[in-house]
């Protein structure tokens, strides 16, 4: 057969399963608009009284405000630890140094379950159960190997006879670390505490092992919602996130765009 | 005293130290906790690992765990070889679209997503509605709380993750000997097979590596498209911790998964950079 035909009909493939993995969650759109009080796809009519229900909801707002401030604390604790450790790890380049980066790493590739199974056993006796300091704790240790590894490649990036120059000019350790490192691998700090920020915001199965009804997170309420599966006003939130995801994603590709641009300038 | 001066640790290590403290007291050590768990609950011994080999329900559930995770990166990995294969051979363009499409998916809730295939696939929902408008099956499909709803959900999370590592290795190949292969007589279907499909293992390999461990703790998906029906490993154990309190078998099914995941990443680690893999997760 044809080469070039193989290729056609394989790229038919691709954009189809491309349109698969997009599209799907798209649907929360038409059936948050149904008239109707339960789950429904809407016939001809349409109505915003399930985004009324939503934002005059006492309860969902709670959790809105809950998870920012939950994933705001957590996104800088964990960029602190995880920033000042990265820079540490640089610094100090040994065998030592590679193994610990290894050990830091470890929370990434735990499956979700056993963290939570190892939170909630080290919670219950400290009381930290359903509390904010316990599950901000937790987000930010599953937040900091995000930031290890985003820090990390920016400081690959960077010139240690920068850091010997500002030294030898006089420049104290902490007046090296922050006029002179940290300005220079702002981008990995950026997005490592925004990698962060995401997995505390969407976290959802340590949430369920470490909370139970005076910390109400949003994945938490939709969890409780998919579950259910009757009340619209679910697909509504679901619409509410998808709008801050592709508002997000999209502020996130212009970054990106301006940064590449930026480097290929420099690079001239 | 010399002995003293030699243990004078790099002042690197203070920056160090917080995370260090951090990551050991709250989770690593819990992490051992459990391990410990395993064999020294309800009573000191292996009994909880015994209780795989004479127990139906357990090994039942295993097998359900691994079939449905086989399954699932086979899918995967094909579609996310032809996704990748597309983005190398279309304009740059084209490309840049498919690569951002791929991506936004990650940047989606797992909880919406899942949600999405719970409205579309239900008994009288739009997909349903479609089968059955176009012909194609008499009466609804039961798709939900069984393994094809698990698979279907499964599957759309795990593609992204197959795409990457199959992409960056594809990216590797040396055009010259496609073209090589062409000026020798070979047919595209040949070169295909005999040269790009080989020189694309390691991505291949990854990729079902990566989307295997991912898919074996998965936890959301299964629990919310199987119903109930479908048990895997991971809402097994939080069905034991958060209801039954059967501590130790939770702990023995946690070792068995985390040895299990370790393992696999162990072998990753053989065709892939690992940071590359995870950094490259969200770039």
């Amino acid at each position: 057969m044809n080469a070039g035909l193989w290729s056609r009909v394989n790229r038919t493939a691709a954009w189809l399963l491309i349109l698969f993995l997009v599209l799907p969650a798209l649907v929360a759109i038409p059936v948050s608009l149904t008239p109707r009080r339960f789950l429904s796809m809407p016939r001809g009519e349409y109505s915003l009284r399930h985004f009324e229900a939503l934002f005059a909801s006492p309860a969902w707002m709670s959790s809105f405000a809950q998870s920012a401030i939950i994933a705001v604390s957590a996104a800088l604790l964990a960029t602190v630890l995880g920033t000042l450790c990265a820079i540490g790890l640089w610094r100090i380049a040994s065998r030592a140094a590679e193994a610990v980066r290894a050990l830091l790493l470890i929370p990434l590739v735990v499956p979700p379950i056993i963290s939570a199974f190892a939170f909630y056993r080290l919670f219950v006796p400290m009381g930290l159960i359903d509390t904010y300091a316990g599950i901000i704790l937790a987000h930010a240790v599953l937040g900091t190997p995000l930031v290890l590894i985003a820090v990390s490649a920016s400081l690959a990036g960077f010139d240690p006879k920068l850091e010997q120059a500002s030294r030898s000019l006089g420049a104290s350790n902490w007046t090296t670390m922050r006029r002179v490192i940290l300005p220079s691998i702002r981008p990995g700090v950026l997005a490592g505490a925004i990698f962060a920020f995401i997995t505390s915001w969407d976290e959802i199965v340590i949430t369920l092992f470490i909370t139970r009804f005076s910390v109400f997170t949003l994945p938490r309420r939709m969890w409780n919602g998919v579950r259910e599966n009757t009340d619209p006003t679910t697909a509504a939130a679901a619409v509410v996130l998808l709008a801050i995801t592709a508002v997000v994603f999209i502020g996130w590709m212009i970054l990106q765009r301006r940064a590449t641009r930026a480097l290929s300038q420099t690079g001239d | 005293m010399p002995s003293f001066r030699r243990l004078n640790p790099h002042p690197g290590w203070w920056l160090v130290l917080p995370l260090l403290l951090v990551v050991l007291g709250m989770f690593l050590g819990p992490v051992l906790n459990i391990m410990w768990l395993s064999v020294t609950v309800p009573e000191p011994g292996l009994g909880n690992f015994a209780a795989l080999a004479h127990t139906g329900s357990l090994r039942s559930m295993l097998w359900t765990t691994v079939r449905v995770c086989l399954i699932t990166t086979l899918l995967s990995v094909v579609m996310g070889y032809s996704i990748a294969y597309a983005m190398m051979h279309v304009s740059g363009v084209s490309r840049n679209w498919m690569l951002s499409l791929v991506l936004v998916t990650f940047w989606i809730s797992v909880l919406v997503r899942t949600f999405a295939w719970l409205m579309l696939l239900g008994h009288n929902g739009p997909v349903n509605g479609w089968l059955i408008a176009a012909g194609i099956v008499g009466q609804p499909i039961q798709f939900m709380r069984n393994e094809l709803g698990v698979v279907i959900g499964m599957v759309h999370y795990m593609i992204p993750y197959a795409v990457l590592p199959i992409l960056a290795s594809m990216q590797n190949i040396d055009e010259r000997v496609i073209a090589a292969s062409r000026n020798l007589g070979a047919s595209g279907v040949q070169t295909f097979r005999r040269i790009y499909l080989p020189l694309t293992t390691p991505g291949i390999v990854a990729g079902t590596l990566l989307v295997f461990i991912l898919s074996l703790g998965f936890f959301v998906t299964p629990a919310i498209l199987g119903g109930g029906r479908v048990l895997m490993v991971a809402e097994y154990i939080s069905v034991q911790v958060l209801i039954t309190s059967q501590w130790g078998t939770a702990a023995m099914l946690s070792v068995v998964l985390l040895f299990g995941v370790l393992a696999l990443l162990f072998v990753l680690s053989r065709f892939m950079r690992l940071s590359h893999v995870f950094g490259g997760a969200h770039r």
